[in-house]
C-alpha cells in the first residue's frame, strides 16, 4: 500500500461516491482520522499474501435453491405507510430523469 | 413472584406454569424499567401494551390447560436492530427514528412462539457500529457496575438491561464482538453463534458476512436455553445453516473432563491489565482442576484482525447502508434534486461513526484501492482462519480474555476512533473466521468491575462452549454478585 495516506481531495471524492456531504471542518477531521486508521492498516504490508485465496465466506456453503412459487408478501399499505411519500399505491420519489415531451 | 428481579428465566417459567400471573411478573419488570431507565438509558422503546398482551396470552393458555412454550411468561429485551412488527425499530439512528417494521425478524417469531414476553427495544451504537454504546443517536447507556463506565457495545443496552435485572434475558447482535464485549463489561454471559446458526432475517444488516444474533443472560444455562429457542434453519436467510441444532442446555451439565483448552500464551503474557490476566489464569486453573487439559496454541495472525475487520466490515457496511436513501422508508430531507435529496438525507440521518465507516468502506472498495485494501484484507482473513484450523488440531476450545481491560470510562476513547477499534482485538479473530464464541465472567477486578473470559470453538460446536462456560461459571463466575451502582 504505497499510497495508503488519504488526501483531503480523496476524502471529498469518496464522500461524493458515498452520497455524503461533509462540511470543511468535518472533511478535515475525517481526513485526519482516516489517515491514522489507514496508516495503522499499513501493518498488513508485512505479509505476502499473493498466493493466499481470499475468504469471502467464512463458513463454506452452497447457495440454496427453492421452487419458484409466488407467495404472499407484506401488506402493501403497511409497507407504504413507512414511505416518506407515497402515491397511487407506489413510492413517490423526486424526478429521476428529465423527459422532453 | 419470589426472587424478583434476579430470578432466572427457568424460575420465572416454573412460577408461571404453577399459576403465578405472567401479567404480574411483566408489570413488575416494566415498573423496574420505568424506575431505572432514566439512570441507565438502556431501553429506547418500552412496549407496555405488547408485553402485557403477550403475558395475558400466556396466562390464558395456562388457565386453559394448553402446553406452555419453553419461555412462557419470560420477559426479554431486544436490541433495537431486530425488526418487530408494529414496534419502532430505530437502530439508534436518526435515519430510522420513526421506522415501524411491517414484519418480525425470524428470532422475534421464534420468541413469540416460545411464549416469551418482549418488554421493549434496547439501545445500541448506531447501526451496531461501536464498542461503547456512545455512538447512539438517542443517549448514552451507563454500566450498572459503575455509572461512569461504558457498558460496551454495540449491544450495550441489552447487556445493561440484563445485568441490572431489568430483564432476565436479552438478544443482541455480534459483528466483531458486539454481544461478547458488552457481556464482559456488564458481567453477564453472551454467545456469538457460528455464522449461519441463527437466521439473520429481520436483523438490520451491518456487515452481512459477519453479523450473527446472540443470546445474553446472567448465567450460561439461561444463554444456552435462549440459544435453543432462536437457533435453527430459516430459508429466508440464504446463509442460514441447514443442519440440526445442538442440545445447548444439556451440554451445560457435561463437565470438562478430558477437554483440551488451547491457551494463547503470547497473548496472555502480553496483557497490560494484571486483573484481566489473573482472572483468566484463575479460570484456566479452575478448568484444569475440573479435568480439562491445557495446551499451548498460537494465533500468529490475530494481531492483524483489527486491520482486516475494519476493512471488511466497513466495506460491507458501505454497501448495506446504501439502501438508506430517503426513498422507501425512514428519514427524507428534500433537496433541489435527487442527488441532493440523497446527500441531505444521509448527512442529517447518519452520525459521525457511521459516516466514518461508510467512508472507510467506500474507499476500500473504490477503483484503484480494491486490491490493496479489500482483497488483501480478505486474503489475510484466510490466514486468521487457518490459525484456528491449526489450533483446533490440538485443542477443543481456544481461550483468551474477551477484552484487554475491564469497562473503560465513558468518553475515554471517543476522540480517537483507532484506539476504540484496537480494544476489539480479542473478539475480532473468531468473528472473521465465522466461529462460535462465548464470553462469560471469570471474576471481578480490584475496582469491582467484571472480567470476561472468551472461549472459541470450531464451527457449530456451541455445545462445548456451553460445557466449558458452565465450568468457568461454577468455579469463578459472579452469578451471586450484583452491580454495585444500583445499590
Amino acid at each position: 500500500m504505497p499510497d495508503a495516506k488519504i488526501t483531503l481531495e480523496q476524502v471529498l471524492h469518496v464522500a461524493m461516491l458515498a452520497r455524503l456531504t461533509l462540511s470543511d471542518d468535518e472533511a478535515r477531521e475525517m481526513q485526519a482520522q482516516l489517515d491514522a486508521i489507514l496508516g495503522y492498516m499499513e501493518g498488513l504490508d508485512e505479509l505476502d499474501v499473493s498466493d493466499v485465496p481470499p475468504t469471502l465466506h467464512s463458513i463454506p456453503m452452497d447457495a440454496p435453491m427453492r421452487s419458484d412459487v409466488p407467495e404472499r408478501c407484506s401488506d402493501r399499505s403497511e409497507t407504504l405507510a413507512q414511505a416518506p411519500e407515497s402515491e397511487a399505491g407506489g413510492y413517490a420519489v423526486p424526478l429521476v430523469l428529465e423527459v422532453d415531451s | 413472584m419470589s426472587g424478583f428481579p434476579w430470578q432466572s428465566a427457568f424460575e420465572i417459567r416454573e412460577q408461571v406454569a404453577s399459576g403465578v400471573s405472567a401479567v404480574d411478573i411483566t408489570r413488575a419488570y416494566l415498573a423496574r424499567i420505568e424506575e431505572l431507565n432514566p439512570t441507565l438509558s438502556c431501553f429506547l422503546t418500552i412496549d407496555h401494551e405488547g408485553a402485557l398482551a403477550a403475558a395475558a396470552q400466556v396466562d390464558h393458555a395456562r388457565d386453559d390447560g394448553e402446553e406452555l412454550g419453553p419461555l412462557a411468561g419470560v420477559p426479554i429485551a431486544l436490541k433495537d436492530n431486530l425488526c418487530t412488527r408494529g414496534v419502532r425499530t430505530t437502530c439508534a439512528s436518526k435515519i430510522l427514528g420513526e421506522y415501524i417494521p411491517p414484519y418480525d425478524a425470524h428470532v422475534v417469531e421464534a420468541l413469540r412462539a416460545s411464549g416469551a414476553v418482549i418488554l421493549g427495544k434496547t439501545n445500541l451504537d448506531e447501526f451496531a457500529m461501536g464498542s461503547s454504546n456512545e455512538n447512539s443517536a438517542f443517549g448514552v447507556v451507563h454500566n450498572p457496575w459503575a455509572l461512569g463506565r461504558a457498558p460496551g457495545g454495540s449491544s450495550g443496552g441489552s447487556a445493561c438491561a440484563t445485568a441490572a435485572g431489568l430483564a432476565p434475558l436479552a438478544l443482541g447482535s455480534d459483528t466483531g464482538g458486539s454481544v461478547r464485549q458488552p457481556g464482559a463489561f456488564c458481567g453477564i454471559t453472551a454467545i456469538k453463534p457460528t455464522y449461519g446458526r441463527v437466521s439473520r432475517y429481520g436483523l438490520v444488516a451491518f456487515a452481512s458476512s459477519l453479523d450473527q444474533i446472540g443470546p445474553m443472560a446472567r448465567s450460561v444455562r439461561e444463554a444456552a436455553g435462549l440459544l435453543e429457542v432462536v437457533a435453527g434453519h430459516d430459508r429466508r436467510d440464504a446463509t442460514s445453516a441447514d443442519r440440526e441444532t445442538g442440545e445447548y442446555l444439556a451440554a451445560c451439565d457435561r463437565g470438562v473432563k478430558g477437554l483440551r483448552v488451547g491457551v494463547v500464551r503470547d497473548l496472555l503474557d502480553g496483557l497490560q491489565d494484571s486483573d484481566v490476566r489473573s482472572g483468566v489464569e484463575a479460570a484456566l486453573s479452575a478448568l484444569e482442576k475440573q479435568g480439562a487439559t491445557l495446551v499451548d496454541v498460537s494465533l500468529p495472525h490475530a494481531k492483524h484482525a483489527v486491520s482486516v475487520y475494519y476493512l471488511v466490515a466497513t466495506a460491507e457496511a458501505s454497501s448495506n447502508l446504501a439502501r438508506f436513501d430517503g426513498m422507501r422508508y425512514g428519514l427524507r430531507v428534500p433537496g433541489e434534486d435527487l442527488v441532493e435529496t440523497y446527500t441531505a438525507t444521509r448527512a442529517r440521518g447518519f452520525g459521525p461513526e457511521v459516516r466514518r465507516r461508510i467512508m472507510l468502506g467506500t474507499y476500500a472498495l473504490s477503483a484503484g484501492y480494491y486490491d490493496a485494501f479489500y482483497l488483501k484484507a480478505q486474503r489475510v482473513r484466510t490466514l486468521i482462519r487457518r490459525d484456528y484450523d491449526t489450533a483446533f488440531e490440538r485443542c477443543d476450545v481456544v481461550c483468551t480474555p474477551t477484552t484487554p481491560t475491564p469497562a473503560f470510562a465513558l468518553g475515554d476513547k471517543t476522540g480517537d476512533p483507532l484506539q476504540m477499534y484496537l480494544a476489539d482485538i480479542f473478539t475480532l479473530p473468531p468473528s472473521l473466521a465465522g466461529l462460535p464464541a462465548i464470553s462469560t465472567p471469570c471474576g471481578l477486578s480490584a475496582e469491582g468491575l467484571p472480567i470476561g473470559l472468551q472461549l472459541v470453538a470450531p464451527p457449530f460446536e456451541e455445545e462445548v462452549l456451553c460445557s466449558a462456560g458452565q465450568a468457568v461459571e461454577d468455579s469463578c463466575g459472579i452469578v451471586g454478585s450484583r452491580p454495585a451502582a444500583l445499590d
